[in-house]
């Protein structure tokens, strides 16, 4: 019996809250390494570009709830994530049509782009702030849970209580299709293979009559959806709150970066890795430990949640000093 | 006699000021293998590349069955039936084979799969790894690869830029057996070489550069008989 609620325990408080985190870095770091791989630069902007995305569901989220419509027990915000998606698209790509493509054209190094993406970082975060403020905004309604603890105690008869979130099941089952879209788009479309050509060979793309700008376009268009989809399924999970995308993004590219740049694959799995080791360090196993019969004298916690991003920051050193292409061989960075 | 299928006259231009090419001249008629040889710093890449449009010439014209295509870019010319081979980063490593030949047919609206299957059947060794990366291929069988991916879109005239550097003699061989078989279905090959006397051998054309311009001009079999020839480029 003890047994089975360490196991609950473990599913409650370590498995489901991280599975949940590491689809949505998942998601963030599928465009961060998708725009590495075509673009060629790390995009600081994206953490503000799913909080710019988030911000604008947010406010369709509200004008659909004032006229009534809504999904019943899904969040209106999955109604609204289309329109959020396609708005936030057209200012990005607005952004590459100011800012990147004069830095592309003049073929400049990449920490150009990247100081560049800075810039755009602090535009999006401020436009963002004026948009819809400053303030911790809630915009999940619907249901709230699919397995409640009160329920699960009754259907099982445990001790120890186990819940799911809708949110939570809505992050894992968006994030599942989306990567089996984006998978499917880049192993089989004729644009998609154009993509991957591009991202090996710019100059052999070019020779083979792939356009860039249209490969440019299409990953803007591709990370950007990405982008907002991660943006809002982290506002449903977790409260929207403008400052916190900016301090998801070291979390992202740490998953980025150990997935190995520039590889879709890698993106994904670095999601989960990062997900799993920072809910895992920050959190306290007393309870599991005693479950197990042993007797801790602490609360079994080797690092206090404000120092959560501290775990990305490791992750990352140790991933560049010994294997810097990451774990699936992504472009050394 | 009609004007040769390709014809680069009078080439002039370089990257800087200096110019590279001096009044080099190129021509390759239908289903020949012209091959270019010359010490280091010729201008023998420099020549091939002008020929494609990765250089702007400042003197000379470049005609493709006739036309005049001199003002063209590399894509513009890729359409007009020029493939290129070039001498490094010639494939896309992380995709498979047959990915490669797709993209190298990415031009192309019509149905292609009869191409690939003549491409297959000429570098049967690829056939049997196409579902693997190129990248992972070996030496040879990536220059196989990348061959293949310029042929998918049927061109009339194929260019190499050193197609046998870093390969083992064997596989030399066996790559210079196909591209005699490549010019014998009636394609065009221009070619350059630093293993100039087995390229010679298969030439039916040689044009021995020196400083960006044309030193001698004859047949593969002439210039390996020629004894200055020889003596300043071929060793011996």
């Amino acid at each position: 019996m003890d047994m089975l609620n360490a196991l609950v325990a473990i599913l409650n408080f370590v498995v489901i809250p991280a599975a949940s985190y590491g689809a949505q870095l998942a998601l963030g770091a599928l465009g961060v390494t998708l725009i590495y791989g075509i673009l060629r630069f790390s995009n600081f902007a994206h953490g503000d570009t799913m909080a710019f995305g988030a911000a604008l569901v947010i406010l369709i989220t509200w004008g659909l709830q004032a006229i009534g419509i809504g999904l019943g027990p899904l969040p209106t915000a999955l109604l609204a994530l289309p329109f959020g998606i396609a708005l936030t698209a057209v200012f990005i790509l607005g952004t590459d049509r100011v800012v990147y493509r004069f830095y592309r054209s003049k073929r400049s190094a990449p920490i150009i782009l990247v100081m560049a993406s800075v810039g755009v970082m602090f535009i999006m975060n401020g436009l963002t702030r004026l948009i819809i403020g400053v303030d911790e905004i809630r915009f999940d309604d619907g249901a709230r849970f699919l397995v409640s603890v009160q329920q699960f105690r009754a259907w099982t008869g445990l001790s120890e209580g186990l819940s799911l979130r809708v949110s939570q099941a809505l992050t894992l089952v968006v994030t599942a299709l989306a990567c089996w879209a984006l998978f499917r788009f880049l192993n089989r479309s004729r644009a998609g293979k154009a993509m991957r050509a591009y991202s090996d060979n710019e100059d052999l793309a070019l020779l083979s009559g792939i356009d860039p700008e249209r490969v440019v376009r299409l990953t803007w268009l591709i990370a950007t959806a990405l982008a907002v989809t991660a943006g809002t399924l982290y506002g449903l999970d977790k409260s929207f709150k403008v400052f916190n995308y900016f301090q998801i993004l070291l979390p992202i590219f740490a998953a980025a970066i150990v997935g190995g740049l520039g590889n879709p694959l890698g993106a994904v799995a670095g999601g989960f890795i990062v997900a799993f080791s920072e809910v895992a360090v920050t959190y306290p196993w007393r309870k599991i430990a005693t479950y197990l019969g042993f007797e801790p004298q602490g609360l079994l916690q080797l690092l206090s949640t404000e120092y959560k991003f501290a775990v990305s920051f490791v992750i990352l050193i140790v991933v560049l000093l010994f294997r810097p292409t990451g774990l699936f061989r992504g472009k050394s960075v | 006699m009609a004007e040769p299928y390709l014809s680069a006259t009078d080439m002039r231009g370089g990257y800087g000021k200096a110019d590279i090419l001096n009044g080099c001249t190129l021509t390759v008629e239908r289903g020949q293998i012209a091959v270019i040889v010359g010490p280091n710093g010729a201008g023998k890449s420099t020549a091939m590349k002008a020929v494609f449009g990765m250089l702007a010439l400042r003197e000379g014209k470049v005609a493709l069955a006739g036309e005049d295509i001199t003002r063209l870019t590399p894509q513009e010319r890729v359409r007009k039936g020029m493939g290129f081979v070039p001498q490094t980063h010639n494939i896309f490593p992380t995709m498979t084979v047959e990915e490669n030949l797709e993209m190298g047919a990415f031009i192309r609206e019509d149905d292609y799969r009869d191409t690939m299957a003549q491409v297959y059947e000429l570098f049967p060794a690829v056939a049997d790894k196409r579902r693997q990366n190129a990248g992972e291929l070996s030496g040879g069988q990536r220059q196989q690869v990348a061959v293949g991916r310029a042929l998918m879109t049927r061109p009339s005239l194929l260019m190499l830029d050193e197609p046998t550097a870093g390969v083992s003699p064997i596989v030399m061989d066996e790559l210079f057996d196909r591209i005699i078989e490549v010019a014998r279905t009636g394609i065009s090959i221009l070619m350059v070489e630093q293993n100039a006397r087995q390229a010679l051998e298969i030439a039916d054309i040689g044009y021995v550069l020196v400083q960006g311009a044309n030193r001698y001009t004859d047949s593969g079999q002439a210039l390996l008989a020629d004894p200055e020839v020889r003596r300043t480029f071929l060793g011996g």
